[in-house]
């Protein structure tokens, strides 16, 4: 196996190879009269055949060729030529003028000549193999200093440390691909409680794009400072880079101006990839301005657009290095998935590392990175999930540490007889969003029933004036649903399983499956109580494959 | 609050030797008389196994269970077999659950539970 690849690279390398005999200036010289040129044997030059199947020294004087190589080699009055082969490859040539003694080479002459060139071959292919080796490390090595130069641009451009903006959360992760794509972001104070926000990538890799991108941010930063307007900014920028910009390159740019107290952000792209903003009820908007690369062409306009960010939104600003990542089947990471987390609900550096998570497993174990990946999120604090921890009341255990529970629905239940049936159609509308699977909608739909009735009869002893209070929460990882009555003088007994044959041998009475059945149907029901009130609180976990199979 | 309640119905029929009570509606404690009367009604015929059909039942809570438990004591202390059929997979889930399949053998539909008790 070893031999067949090395013959394979040999062929493939003649050319190469053929051109190193009359390179090496120690073979060239054997010749006797002054120094002779460099001789340049085509790898298509029929005498490269010859050489290689001869067996010791050729006599060049009765040779019939049509080779210019030929030609040469007798214009420069070599007499014999000694082929120096190695591994059935023409590797050098020993050329000797006539002799001195203007005799012909005798046999002597010629096996000594064939020994040499048999010892002589393989050492001469060794030093051309150091050589050729020599060269390649110094070539690496360059590329490797290139890429820490790279390297060290990149990062001593990027913002030493986040913005430290009242009522918003800003998180940032950078990670270079080995060579160094062009990506950046920056922050920038412009006074008056507005923050300016940028993200952009240039095409290209290594020192050329570093430079383009230390560029572009200097120029963009010196913009921000003097024109308002984020449209006016890119345009202005544009117009500064395109004189100077290297051919074939240019730079995509997002640029965003956040007013912190009124949560509006003014923006305007230069072709980058379109930002996301999600909101609390998971909805996700496209912030979409058009306009083109900047350093194309001077002379654009970029249009300006805005959006508001209410408490609890958060806007994602990303690099391609994320969506256009590439699994082992070359299939792309993609643009619904990064838009699909950003409607997750999660904020600042939670959905940095959920986009993390899902590229990971996405993309496998082994994967390099093929680009650079920038991310930059930009959250406003409380809404849905403050108002949700400071309801939280007396059931605070119950609660996601992370505050993230936002409320689906809430209302009251009239206590009345049928009444839990409207409940449960209520919850089950709330979470319709969620996209629960029907067996375990069904048992949530039961299980709310369920305790609405007991809530109702039990709690508040169906006195019509009494409402049960329902309340339904999700945060990521689990759903809530509340149901609290007026009966907290009374405790709720503890669910057992009831005894059925007693049951059917008439030893107990039939009913008592209430809260039975609610415990099977949910993955955990906790209950609490204070003096006026009783809380049944059911929870599904929505994470993982917990299919809730009551069977185990 | 409009609950959409639908009151429920029992209708019995007399497939030789095995009395069907088709239910209706929901089946909660405005139930009870009903299912009560459905029972005597079928009990009237002799038969020696009762089939509940729960096909046109979109609701059943625990009074419901509590009900059926009463039938199933019922048939048993008169020496006849329960089967039914017609049950979604939740409500079929919940059967399992409470034990009541124990006691009563489940069927898809009112054939394939005749076909058996009459094999």
């Amino acid at each position: 196996m070893s031999a067949r690849l090395r013959s394979l690279a040999g062929r493939l390398r003649r050319p190469e190879r053929a051109e190193a005999t009359a390179s090496e200036p120690e073979l060239a010289a054997t010749a006797p009269e002054a120094e002779s040129p460099p001789l340049d044997i085509a790898p298509n030059d029929p005498i490269i055949g010859l050489f290689e199947s001869a067996e010791g020294p050729v006599d060049l004087d009765g040779l019939e060729l049509d080779s210019p190589a030929l030609e040469q080699l007798r214009a420069a009055g070599i007499k014999l030529a000694v082929p120096l082969v190695s591994q059935g490859e023409l590797i050098g040539v020993l050329n000797l003028g006539p002799r001195l003694s203007e005799q012909d080479y005798s046999s002597d002459d010629r096996k000594l000549l064939a020994n040499l060139a048999a010892q002589a071959a393989p050492a001469v292919r060794v030093g051309q193999l150091v050589r050729e080796q020599e060269a390649e490390a110094r070539s690496r090595e360059r590329i490797e200093q290139e890429l820490a130069v790279a390297q060290l641009i990149q990062q001593n451009f990027l913002p030493k440390q986040l913005p430290d903006l009242p009522g918003w959360q800003v998180a940032a992760f950078y990670r270079p691909a080995r060579e160094v794509g062009g990506d950046f972001y920056d922050f920038i104070e412009l006074g008056e409680g507005r923050l300016g926000i940028v993200i952009g990538d240039v095409t290209d890799k290594g020192v050329p794009a570093a430079m383009v991108m230390a560029a572009t941010r200097s120029v963009l930063r010196a913009s921000a400072q003097r024109l308002e307007a984020p449209g006016e900014v890119l345009a202005r920028v544009n117009d500064q880079l395109c004189p100077d910009m290297p051919d074939k390159m240019f730079v995509t740019c997002f640029y965003a101006v956040l007013e912190r107290e009124s949560g509006r952000l003014r923006f305007a792209n230069a072709g980058h990839d379109v930002p996301y903003l999600g909101t609390p009820a998971g909805e996700v908007e496209e912030l979409r301005a058009r306009g083109m690369p900047l350093g194309l062409m001077p002379g654009m306009i970029y249009e300006e657009k805005e959006a508001t960010l209410g408490p609890g939104d958060t806007a994602l600003l990303y690099s391609d290095g994320l969506a256009e990542a590439h699994d082992p089947e070359r299939e792309m990471f993609g643009f619904p998935r990064v838009k699909g987390l950003t409607g997750s609900r999660q904020t600042g550096h939670d959905l940095i590392d959920s986009l993390l998570t899902e590229l990971d497993r996405f993309t496998g174990p082994g994967w390099e990175q093929e680009d650079d990946i920038t991310l930059v999120t930009l959250s406003r604090s409380g809404g849905a999930a403050m108002a949700a921890s400071t309801h939280a009341t007396e059931l605070a255990s119950a609660v996601s540490s992370n505050g993230a529970d936002r409320t689906l629905t809430e209302f009251e239940v009239a206590s009345a007889e049928g009444n839990e049936r409207g409940a449960m159609e209520r919850v089950a509308a709330a979470v319709a969003e969620l996209g629960l699977p029907a067996s375990r909608l069904e048992r949530l739909k039961t299980a709310v029933a369920e305790a609405t009735m007991n809530a109702m009869e039990h709690g508040n002893g169906y006195r019509p004036e009494l409402a049960v209070t329902v309340r339904v929460l999700a945060s990521e990882e689990a759903l809530r649903v509340r149901i609290t009555d007026h009966g907290g003088d009374q405790p709720i007994p503890a669910a057992g399983t009831p005894d059925l044959e007693a049951k059917l041998a008439g030893e107990q009475k039939p009913r008592g499956w209430g809260l039975f059945l609610i415990e099977q149907m949910v993955d955990e029901m906790r209950v609490s109580s204070d003096e006026s009130h009783h809380t049944v609180e059911l929870g599904l976990n929505l994470r993982g494959d917990e299919d809730g199979d009551w069977r185990d | 609050m409009a609950t959409g309640a639908t009151e429920a119905k029992a209708k019995v029929h007399d497939r030789g030797g095995v009395a069907v009570i088709e239910l209706h509606g929901e089946i909660n404690r405005s139930a009870e008389g009903v299912i009560e009367r459905g029972y005597d009604e079928a009990a009237a015929l002799g038969p020696s196994s009762l089939l509940l059909d729960f096909a046109s039942v979109d609701y059943i809570n625990s009074t419901g269970i509590a009900l059926i438990v009463g039938v199933l004591a019922r048939a048993r202390a008169e020496g006849r077999t329960v089967r039914a059929c017609g049950l979604s997979d939740h409500y079929r889930e919940i059967f399992e659950i409470t034990r009541l399949a124990d006691f009563m053998t489940i069927h898809a539909d009112e054939a394939s539970a005749l076909a058996e008790a009459s094999g």
